[in-house]
């Protein structure tokens, strides 16, 4: 990243790793349960909590020295709700499948403790240009997560990704099904997220020991 | 955080500007994009009208509607009729899939005269459907759907759909599990009277081989939201009971 300086860079791979939202600081884990079921939504999720993280990360940073502190989560509130909304909306009218797929999730980017997360922690105190890395950073974070999840959710429930249908199909027993596999539909209910999401937690603190709070 | 920003007079000033800008946006926003929304919302009614006579891309076990670019020449392909029948009287309409059935049925409830029912007359295969659509509510909030049945109101296709039923379980409506049961079910009883299709927990016919039981199988965990089905399609199909005698004597 010859574009940023070191500094900067780390506010995009922290996230990633060491810091990440779901797995470091467990923030954002009832998204990461109900909508990764399927890749497909998995990506859109993220996709969206990334525009909506990075523009709410850069107006609420444009904002931070005019803000009444007395009334700074309400203002940081009717920011994430109008981009929500927004969001919503242009889903709607451009990808109104996805749309019906989303539609009580998009609600719920709201309520997602990252975003608020990110501009109290964050926002508030920092530049627009390093806010909107922290954002970008923190959602590619949990979206690396989201994917991992999707992935794993829909190869061993459904047996497809994105659709496809990568193992053969189950009907007319081609591909791994010819030779007896079946798909876990117990992959498709929430706690099996949850159940995934907590070996990737484990897979990564026994990696890196630091991680690990006594 | 200066003082300045920290007076009373300030923080309303600031309160009052951002709720006038954010609103500006909002209403911008969504106005700029109403009509490609609202012509969403027209093609997947075509979508679900043809879905509930059968003219859809169902794989395996999930529901898949006709592709959203195609909605339109098909709806004009398969859908010879719409009729839409007020107080006893039927008139032709071409626009009649677009009638709000939430606003017509909260017309009903005062005045049932003046509720405006549309019925949408399908050929498919030299085979004719009528399908009604009907509208209710499940446990959170609305659910409503499409159902295709032939002269003897016996029912060849049902679409639901919902708002906000629970994921994993009342949202299991729309699975393909849950509304090909329906496929095949009568609606009248053997005397030929109405009785709808009740969705009955303790079903003595799981496996759904009886089709002349008006029941179906019910969806664990999903008491309130099979309530609604059952309600809806005894409240909404009820009232074409009159065409159909009419068809039956004509």
């Amino acid at each position: 990243m010859g574009l940023l300086s070191k500094k900067d860079a780390k506010l995009i791979t922290d996230p990633l790793a060491d810091n990440n939202p779901i797995t470091i600081q467990v923030l954002g884990i009832c998204s990461a349960l109900a909508i990764t079921a399927q890749l497909k939504a998995s990506i859109v999720m993220a996709v969206s909590v990334m525009a909506v993280l990075g523009i709410g990360n850069v107006v609420i940073s444009l904002m931070r020295n005019i803000i009444p502190s007395k009334i700074r989560i309400i203002v940081q509130l009717v920011v994430v709700a109008a981009l929500v909304i927004i969001v919503d909306q242009v889903l709607k009218a451009f990808s109104y499948e996805l749309s019906k797929t989303l539609s009580v999730f998009v609600g719920l980017i709201i309520t997602n403790c990252i975003i608020m997360g990110r501009f109290e922690a964050f926002a508030l105190g920092n530049g627009p240009w390093r806010s909107f890395l922290d954002g970008i950073g923190n959602a590619l974070g949990y979206g690396v997560i989201l994917v991992i999840v999707g992935f794993f959710r829909e190869l061993l429930g459904s047996g497809t990704l994105l659709g496809f249908k990568v193992l053969g199909d189950p009907i007319e027993k081609t591909g791994l099904y010819a030779i007896g596999y079946e798909n876990n539909g117990f992959m498709l209910l929430s706690p099996m997220a949850l159940i995934v999401v907590g070996i990737i937690i484990w897979v990564q603190r026994s990696r890196n020991k630091d991680l690990i709070e006594d | 955080m200066s003082n300045k920003t920290d007076s009373n007079v300030y923080t309303i000033i600031f309160a009052i500007a951002m709720v006038i800008i954010v609103g500006a946006l909002l209403a911008f926003t969504a106005s700029s994009l109403a009509p490609k929304i609202s012509e969403n919302q027209r093609i997947e009614k075509q979508q679900n009208i043809l879905y509930a006579m059968g003219v859809n891309n169902n794989d395996e076990g999930s529901a898949v509607f006709v592709d959203a670019s195609e909605a339109q020449d098909l709806f004009s392909k398969y859908i010879t009729k719409q009729l839409v029948m007020q107080n006893g009287n039927v008139t032709e309409d071409a626009e009649a899939y677009l009638i709000d059935i939430k606003k017509q049925k909260t017309i009903g409830t005062n005045n049932p005269d003046e509720r405006k029912l549309p019925i949408f007359l399908g050929d498919k295969d030299g085979k004719t459907y009528y399908v009604i659509p009907i509208y209710g509510k499940g446990l959170w909030d609305a659910i409503w759907g499409y159902v295709s049945v032939d002269k003897n109101m016996v029912i060849q296709g049902a679409y639901f759909d919902h708002k906000g039923e629970t994921p994993g379980l009342g949202a299991n409506i729309k699975e393909r599990f849950f509304m090909d049961d329906f496929i095949g079910e009568h609606l009248l009883d053997s005397n030929g009277n109405f009785k709808g299709v009740d969705v009955a927990k303790g079903n003595a016919d799981p496996k759904n081989e009886n089709k002349t039981d008006n029941e179906v199988d019910a969806i664990a965990g999903a008491t309130i939201t099979g309530n609604g089905v059952t309600a809806m399609i005894k409240s909404d199909l009820k009232l074409y009971k009159p065409y159909f005698d009419n068809l039956k004597n004509n």
